[in-house]
């Protein structure tokens, strides 16, 4: 139980920092996926076949491939990429991005997939009456989609958002290949220098589970507000 | 983008895809039958037994797979009676602890996909093969089983992708399967655009293998044509 105190003799402090960098991470990544879903989700259910064709790949690259390899791609090409672009400016010197960045980008893209995905689905399995009601009564495109689709497809996409979470809530641990201190990363340096590898990865292993226990708790919640009157 | 660099790294990637493919196939194999085990368990009348086997699949699906090889490779090694049996023999090396991990979390998502299958099997069915005589095991493996196949085919294919993708973690414990080597060549030469591309064309083309097994699998199982 020392171990797991807080201040200077045990981990307790860092573990409890380290888990608020997790959620931190998680909600930032599911932030950018559903950036990422607002612009490919159109794109998909877009007549054009070039634009299909270019969310599909997007899709299908994204959720084929390790989420490991996409996080190397970001962690060691991501400044690159950066620097390259600075340079068309007229700027020459060395750029580092933050790991945070680095992380929350590579694991947010990962999540905008399966979130595309899901609102597709969402999206069509909306009865067409209420396009076509939409459409009859002349609304504004606005008023249309915030006001009429929005609210209907929420109800049918947040038990799947609620999976996506729980995915992107476990690939944060990945992203301590990238030195970012999360749960995963303290409890490595935490088992290195008290040479206590099963407690502090058993630890690790608690926090996420009360991560994902409490989280489920929230999306119920949410769930049962969105599926009034039904 | 650099042809020769990647003309020269492709037979290395492409030599990683074994270890990968072994270490797919393998926690599958071991992976279904856990799965089985704890969907009959889950299905058991007694509380304690099915809240054992829901415990079980609650616990390895909600902690990432990094942390539970974590545990099984630097956790178990600390301690000191397992040093000392022959389970030594299995756990120090990382390929095994690597198989374990991966078994037990694809065995937890089976028995979840597992035991949705057997719960959508009409009881009229059952009581059917029962009506006609047939014993215990028979009906399982005759009656539920196939079905419960057919009924879990879509979910369990999503899951075999699901698992390739994890095996790119058995690179942190030191095992140079395809993620393990495009990310030594990474770092030894600086360009991951190039690495990228071809390491994950493996792992899409394997997906995309999987993907029509799945397919044709489903179509021959299904009952309509």
């Amino acid at each position: 139980m020392d171990l797991i105190s807080f201040g200077d003799n045990g981990w307790g402090d860092e573990l409890f920092v380290a888990a608020l960098m997790t959620i931190a991470v998680a909600i930032a990544a599911m932030l950018i996926g559903f950036l990422f879903a607002l612009i490919f989700t159109p794109l998909k259910l877009s007549k054009y076949k070039i634009l299909n064709l270019i969310a599909n790949s997007y899709t299908t690259v994204v959720r084929g491939v390790p989420e490991l390899l996409v996080i190397y791609l970001f962690f060691f090409g991501g400044s690159g990429a950066i620097m390259y672009v600075a340079q068309i400016f007229g700027y020459y010197d060395y750029i580092e991005i933050n790991a945070f960045i680095t992380g929350a980008t590579s694991i947010g893209i990962i999540s905008g997939a399966y979130s595309t995905e899901v609102f597709r689905g969402a999206i069509q399995s909306i009865d067409k009456g209420q396009f076509e009601a939409c459409h009859v009564l002349g609304l504004k495109k606005y008023i249309y989609f915030f006001k009429v689709i929005m609210p209907q497809m929420l109800r049918l996409a947040i038990p799947n958002l609620s999976n996506v979470w729980q995915i992107t809530l476990k690939d944060t641990s990945l992203i301590s290949v990238t030195g970012l201190v999360e749960i995963m990363r303290q409890s490595y340096i935490a088992a290195g220098s008290t040479r206590d590898p099963l407690f502090f990865y058993s630890f690790a292993a608690l926090l996420y589970l009360i991560l994902t226990f409490l989280s489920m708790k929230l999306i119920n919640r949410l769930e049962k507000n969105y599926s009034r009157g039904y | 983008m650099d042809l020769e660099l990647i003309i020269t790294i492709f037979p290395k990637l492409l030599g990683a895809t074994l270890i990968t493919l072994k270490l797919l196939f393998a926690s599958l194999f071991f992976g279904l039958i856990l799965g089985l085990f704890f969907a009959i368990l889950r299905l058991n009348k007694n509380k304690l037994i099915s809240s054992f086997a829901y415990g079980y699949s609650y616990l390895f699906r909600g902690t990432p797979l990094l942390v539970q090889i974590f545990i099984i490779y630097f956790g178990l090694g600390q301690i000191e009676y397992l040093r000392t049996t022959f389970l030594w023999v299995i756990l120090k090396e990382p390929y095994w602890c690597a198989i374990i991990a991966f078994s037990l979390n694809t065995g937890a998502y089976t028995s979840e996909i597992l035991r949705s299958a057997f719960e959508t099997i009409k009881p009229g069915i059952i009581e059917a093969g029962r009506s006609l005589g047939l014993n215990k095991v028979f009906i399982f493996t005759k009656i539920q089983i196939p079905i419960a196949i057919k009924q879990s085919l879509p979910a369990y294919g999503n899951e075999i992708i699901l698992m390739l993708k994890g095996t790119s973690l058995a690179s942190t414990v030191t095992l140079m399967d395809i993620t393990g080597v495009a990310k030594f060549i990474i770092s030894t030469t600086f360009r991951p655009v190039e690495v990228f591309i071809i390491a994950g064309s493996i792992y899409l083309f394997i997906t995309f293998l999987v993907h029509n097994l799945i397919k044709y699998l489903e179509k021959k199982y299904s009952y309509n044509n």
